[in-house]
């Protein structure tokens, strides 16, 4: 599979969508815009400085030229052509990058602090985005609380992501690969670690994986070790700790199975494995005494198989 | 009446004792002072502990991010921290900055005036200045705000730190800007001394005029959008919560309304130090005079018009994309302009590089490159890329600070021996100047790279398999280097006050009439007004008539 941090040319990331070619077409030509003409400036500037620095051989200036129509005239009209001609070759580029194809396979997207969710058409929901190469692919995104931004650098994608409206990205990804996604739209603590993965599979492996569910248990792979991963796939970590007393946002998962507290308003509660589902998927509803109110609800994100195993990983917790 | 072509030391006569400093003493003299180079200085000192505090605030952004995880400080501290490195920057140095800080000291002596046309309303922009400076760091014992200094909902209207008191601050602030800019206007428009036309005028004055119209029509639209805001906040009229049947994406619009030509009131008086330091230090009259006056005047107008050039993967409209992107092509092309004629200035002078000529060249370079850069993000099909990364911090701080912030050392040098009657050392002023330019592009340019290769901005964190971690320790590194120089320019400076030698009326023998003055001017500028008969950059050239009519002298 291909690496995350193989790297493309030396500005740009490798080109991973069909769509990247045609974006770095531009920038290319863009940056050699900024090549020229910097050092245009610079050259003439330093050239200047060099040649009519005063001295006794050039105490005072030797020129009274003040203006020149014909100069200034260029050097306004050339710079507003070449500026009209950038505008619309990058109008050209950004029409053909976010208006997606009729054809494209829909792939629904929601967005919350601090985690992405991905649904596709059979109604199941993992955390990271699978998708087949070669084949179209719009995303329809809508954020459950504040805004939040959908960027994969590889494929030259990225859009906003509003609570209360949908917008859209679409992409056809080159070949199986991996590829990083970020939140780039600050939403708060963790917006620097609301990250995922791409999985781009062949359109074989792809409709496979589908209908196993792409974030299934693992062939032979033991419950509890699979609810680590989640464990960490889903965020946990970013907010509990694992150690004894070791406090982050909420409470230390050490020993959690089994154990007594108490609740915001004095209701004693046990870890066992209702408490564990009901923390998880209505987080507002049991807060243990001491804590903020700052945990985000999973439902529809975390399904019955993975909610086993991730109770199975928490009872191995000692 | 003396013939200043023959006499580039402005004959002046006997230098006064008495001077704007010395006049009256006590600290009531000054915080009531209605002198606009007492409010001048006073600016200038509380504008230079604001930079210093935000300066701060960006070392300890970078050092953080020297590496993966937490270095020294959590993401609550992190995102307090960038938020009011920003705010701290953008409200309480740059906006006011140069027109508060040598606008008002130096812009009437350019005029031929006693003052500006409205002394009290001056002093009143100041005292607002430091009610909202304190209000704004009262906020900040109260644990701040962690919203980025652009306050997007809706995180904004909903997070649990202190938004209200903050945009009040900032309400506050804008008020400050409205006064000083409608004092400025109207100090423009009446008060230039007699043969003073608008084609004689420096061309720092066109600059402060064009920033003044900028800052009397944007800034009541900030105050309205954070007024909105709090009411949000505090009544949940739902005008930006979509759960209450608001757009989010409104807050955007309302907010880069001001914020864009906001970026112009930062800018342009820093252009207008530029044509004053590039003509002064290669002698020479500026290259196209009326083409970089009236650039300002169309940047000012135009940039009213170019807002929506930061929301373009907002769920704005493609039309409005293609509009707001065309128009930001336009506004580019007075800037352009006025790069070009400066250098073209320098063609046939007799250069010095001075320290403030230091600055000026630093300006000249970090400030085109920050213009080039911004041509990917005006573009529609390289912006989806590049926006909210690394590319576009380095960008904003080519332009903000590799222009801006240049020019304003640049003048605060050029200008020092006029303020305070005495000269700096000069060879550490250079070694200042040199380091922070070195340590300029250390920090940033790392940046560009690592946005286009795609670094989100307003980061805490970043994976460590991501490649990002060497461009951020070039960049933290660099950080110190600036550290170095702004330390360098600032024991020079502050040693210079009672240790500096004693600076002549016009030690660079400059030709606009604020160096018709003595070094400190004396309290009233001018015994009598001074007639004008000549432009602000007449020096002498070789091989022209050397008999001309010079500006009168006032004190002969």
């Amino acid at each position: 599979m291909e690496s995350t941090t193989q790297a493309g040319s030396f500005w740009l990331p490798p080109q991973a969508s069909t769509s990247a070619a045609e974006v770095d077409a531009l920038f290319d030509f863009i940056l050699d815009l900024n090549y020229i003409f910097f050092a245009i400036i610079a050259l003439i500037t330093v050239g200047f400085i060099v040649k009519y620095r005063k001295s006794e051989d050039n105490p005072i200036a030797t020129s009274d030229l003040d203006h020149s129509t014909l100069w200034e005239g260029a050097w306004a009209f050339i710079p507003l052509l070449i500026c009209i001609y950038v505008f619309a070759w990058g109008f050209k580029v950004f029409m053909h990058s976010t208006v997606s194809p009729d054809n494209a396979m829909e792939i629904n997207v929601t967005a919350q602090k601090w985690s992405w969710n991905f649904k596709y058409d059979d109604g199941q929901s993992t955390s990271d985005l699978y998708v087949p190469a070669g084949e179209p692919v719009k995303l329809i995104m809508k954020s459950r609380d504040v805004l939040h931004s959908f960027f994969i650098p590889d494929f030259r994608v990225k859009s906003d992501v509003v609570p209360g409206r949908y917008t859209t990205v679409w992409f056809e990804a080159k070949q199986p690969g991996m590829h990083q996604i970020y939140c780039t739209e600050y939403c708060g603590r963790q917006h620097s670690g609301m990250h995922r993965k791409i999985h781009v599979l062949s359109k074989e492996d792809y409709a496979k994986k589908k209908s196993a569910g792409f974030e299934g248990r693992p062939e032979g792979q033991d419950p509890a070790e699979w609810g680590k991963q989640l464990y960490s796939k889903y965020g946990c970590n970013a907010c509990h700790g694992l150690e004894e007393g070791e406090v982050k946002v909420g409470p230390s998962f050490y020993g959690i199975y089994g154990r007594k507290g108490e609740t915001q308003d004095g209701t004693a509660y046990v870890a066992n494995e209702e408490y564990i589902r009901e923390s998880i998927m209505e987080p507002m509803a049991k807060i243990v005494k001491g804590y903020a109110p700052a945990m985000p609800s999973f439902k529809g994100q975390i399904g019955d198989d993975q909610m086993d195993a991730i109770i199975a990983f928490m009872k191995t917790l000692k | 009446m003396s013939n200043t072509q023959a006499d580039p030391e402005y004959h002046l006569g006997e230098k006064e004792s008495t001077n704007y400093i010395n006049a009256s003493k006590g600290l009531m003299s000054w915080l009531f002072t209605i002198d606009h180079k007492r409010i001048g200085i006073m600016y200038l000192f509380t504008i230079m502990a604001t930079f210093a505090l935000g300066g701060f605030l960006a070392l300890a952004v970078r050092l953080e991010l020297f590496t993966p995880g937490e270095t020294i400080m959590g993401p609550d501290a992190y995102n307090r921290v960038f938020t009011l490195h920003g705010l701290v920057m953008v409200f309480l140095f740059i906006i006011p900055g140069i027109p508060a800080a040598l606008g008002n000291f130096v812009m009437p002596l350019m005029l031929g005036a006693k003052d500006v046309a409205f002394p009290k309303l001056n002093l009143a922009s100041f005292h607002i200045y430091v009610i909202g400076t304190i209000m704004a760091l009262y906020t900040t014992l109260y644990g701040g705000v962690d919203t980025g200094w652009t306050f997007y909902t809706p995180y904004s209207s909903t997070a649990t730190s202190q938004v209200v008191m903050m945009t009040m601050s900032a309400f506050v602030l804008g008020f400050s800007s409205i006064f000083t800019g409608l004092n400025f206007i109207v100090t423009i428009h009446k008060m230039r001394a007699p043969g003073m036309t608008w084609d004689r005028l420096p061309l720092f004055v066109w600059s402060l005029y064009a920033t003044a119209i900028i800052q009397v029509m944007a800034t009541p639209v900030l105050g309205i959008t954070l007024m909105l805001l709090a009411m949000e906040r505090i009544m949940g009229i739902g005008i930006f919560d979509p759960a209450l049947g608001g757009d989010p994406v409104l807050f955007q619009h309302f907010f880069w309304f001001y914020s864009h030509p906001a970026v112009y009131i930062m800018i342009l008086p820093g252009m207008g130090v530029m044509s004053e330091l590039i003509t002064t230090f290669s002698r020479k009259r500026i290259f196209g005079y009326r083409a970089i006056a009236l650039s300002s005047i169309a940047i000012a107008v135009i940039s009213f018009l170019v807002w929506g050039h930061h929301m373009f993967v907002s769920g704005q409209s493609a039309y409005a994309g293609m509009v707001f992107s065309f128009l930001t092509f336009l506004v580019a092309i007075p800037s352009a302009i006025k790069v070009i004629n400066w250098s073209t200035t320098l063609y046939k002078g007799a250069i010095t590089m001075d320290a403030p000529m230091v600055w000026a060249i630093s300006f000249l370079i970090l400030f085109t490159i920050g213009g080039l850069t911004g041509i990917f993000l005006g573009a529609l099909g390289t912006d989806v890329h590049l926006h909210d990364t690394y590319f576009v911090v380095a960008h904003f701080h080519y332009v903000m600070m590799g222009g801006t912030a240049m020019a304003f050392f640049g003048g605060m040098h050029y200008w020092w021996p006029k303020m305070f009657g005495r000269m700096y050392n000069e060879f550490w002023a250079r070694v200042a100047a040199w380091t922070v330019f070195v340590g300029f592009n250390v920090t940033f340019f790392p940046q560009f790279i690592m946005g286009s290769r795609g670094m989100p901005r307003r980061y805490y964190d970043y994976l460590p398999d991501s490649g990002y971690q060497l461009f951020h320790q070039i960049s933290t590194v660099g950080s110190w280097i600036l550290l170095l120089g702004m330390l360098v320019m600032a024991v020079n400076l502050f040693s210079s006050l009672k240790k500096g030698a004693e600076a002549s009326a016009n030690p660079w023998e400059a030709r606009s009439l604020e160096w018709l003055t003595q070094s400190p001017p004396i309290e009233h500028n001018f015994h009598d007004i001074p007639t004008v008969v000549e432009g602000p950059y007449e020096f002498p050239v070789a091989g022209a008539a050397t008999e001309t009519q010079g500006a009168a002298s006032s004190d002969s």
